[in-house]
């Protein structure tokens, strides 16, 4: 079955207004916070990484129907069966009468601040000069590809200008496919709004996001 | 099941009998978890703690605020976000990589994540359900005048606009510009004036006048 993220909204229309709200209001009922939570414990395991999560969550079918903690709850369900780490029976029972898998570390409460302020750092050290200097203009990659990617669908196949070196960084595309972290150079690449949405577009306006060099030929 | 979470604020002082779909699903999940010895109990009410009382966007207001008073901080900040974010104490998940974006006079910077949710959690915390949803990540990409108006800013015609999506690693922070009759406050008064939506490019700081 082909690869389809649901979560590709960049330059869609028909989605209404943005409906905003007060700072302050972290969650809006209890069940957030303990899906937030599950999530980030789930994740510290390292039964999965970032981008597999991230996969997990953009290939829901009804994504779009989803409340943002919906779409979290769902994908964190989804890793675990697919995992081998829990059994759809056990989720719809809430009970496990199985017992656990072997699977990486459990994160204790004691451990969790150090944790978060250490974060996980996706830089890895250059093996190969990168292939673009500031300036350069390229082109993003036009054809859609059958796995997750972080190049967006708006942003395939435009002409911008690489506008920051970021150094190498993990390639989601391949992390995602589990196929290792195959770092690559990061770019950011900017965009003239005109390249992107033509006639409709603002004097002024430029968008830009970052690019890993598999997704960029230069012009 | 959509949508059932705005029902259902209870949460854990409702009786079994009285859960939504949704709330039952997420028992069921952290029972099973924490019987497989998954997960420690403990663990998850401080990741929640964290989020809900410590890591939010009075964070980010203070570096602004540090930037507006400090130009030596401001040249580090813009040189390297991340070193100098971590000299106030905020590093970590989803910070790693971060960049820091000044609005100025005739320059405007806007962020987003149109393929999800990417965010500068430890200076904004977790982002607010707008940031998150279809409407904003579809449009301000497209139309960021049309978005800024809907939050109630008006910028000049000839006011350059970037906006930048947030796909990879790298996190932004917005600098919002030093409101003016700013002059005679203290760093904690200026952090203040400083809005999460400021930091993200959808708002602008407070006027001593408007806090």
């Amino acid at each position: 079955m082909p690869y389809t993220s649901h979560a590709d909204l960049g330059g869609r229309l028909g989605f209404g207004p943005v409906v905003q709200a007060a700072e302050g209001t972290v969650f809006h009922a209890d069940w957030e916070s303990r899906v937030l939570a599950l999530t980030l414990a789930m994740g510290a395991t390292g039964c999965w990484n970032i981008d597999m999560a991230r996969a997990a969550r953009e290939t829901l079918p009804d994504y779009l129907d989803l409340s943002y903690y919906e779409i979290w709850l769902g994908g964190l369900e989804r890793l675990l069966v697919a995992k081998g780490l829990v059994t759809a029976e056990e989720l719809a029972a809430g009970h496990a009468p199985h017992p656990p898998q072997p699977f990486g570390r459990i994160l204790m409460a004691d451990q969790v601040p150090a944790k978060l302020a250490a974060g996980s750092d996706a830089s890895r050290t250059p093996t190969t000069p990168a292939r673009y200097r500031l300036g350069q203009r390229v082109v993003t990659r036009a054809a859609p590809v059958d796995h997750h990617t972080r190049l967006p669908t708006y942003l395939r196949g435009r002409t911008g200008l690489i506008d920051r070196i970021h150094g190498c960084h993990v390639f989601a595309d391949s992390h995602a496919q589990g196929v290792g972290e195959d770092p690559q150079w990061l770019y950011t690449v900017v965009f003239e709004a005109r390249e992107l949405w033509g006639s409709e577009a603002t004097p002024g306006h430029r968008v830009s996001f970052d690019a890993w060099q598999p997704y960029l030929e230069a012009v | 099941m959509a949508h059932e979470h705005e029902h259902s604020d209870h949460g854990d002082h409702t009786d079994h009998s009285e859960l939504t779909e949704v709330e039952r699903r997420v028992r069921a999940l952290e029972t099973v978890l924490t019987q497989k010895g998954y997960v420690d109990p403990a663990a998850l009410d401080v990741l929640i703690d964290t989020y809900q009382t410590k890591i939010g966007p009075r964070n980010g207001a203070r570096v602004v605020a540090r930037a507006w008073v400090d130009p030596a901080y401001r040249d580090r900040l813009l040189r390297d976000a991340t070193a100098a974010i971590a000299e106030l104490g905020y590093t970590g998940r989803q910070g790693e990589h971060m960049i820091a974006l000044q609005n100025a006079a005739g320059r405007h910077n806007i962020v987003v994540c149109t393929l999800c949710s990417c965010y500068p959690w430890p200076v904004l915390g977790l982002p607010p359900v707008w940031y998150k949803s279809a409407p904003y990540r579809s449009r301000v990409v497209r139309d960021p005048r049309g978005m800024l108006r809907e939050f109630g800013v008006t910028l000049p015609a000839e006011t350059e606009i970037r906006v930048w999506d947030s796909n990879a690693e790298v996190r932004y922070l917005v600098i919002p510009e030093r409101p003016a009759g700013t002059d005679d406050l203290d760093e904690a008064a200026l952090s203040a004036l400083v809005t999460r939506d400021s930091m993200i490019g959808t708002g602008l700081a407070r006027t001593p006048t408007e806090s």
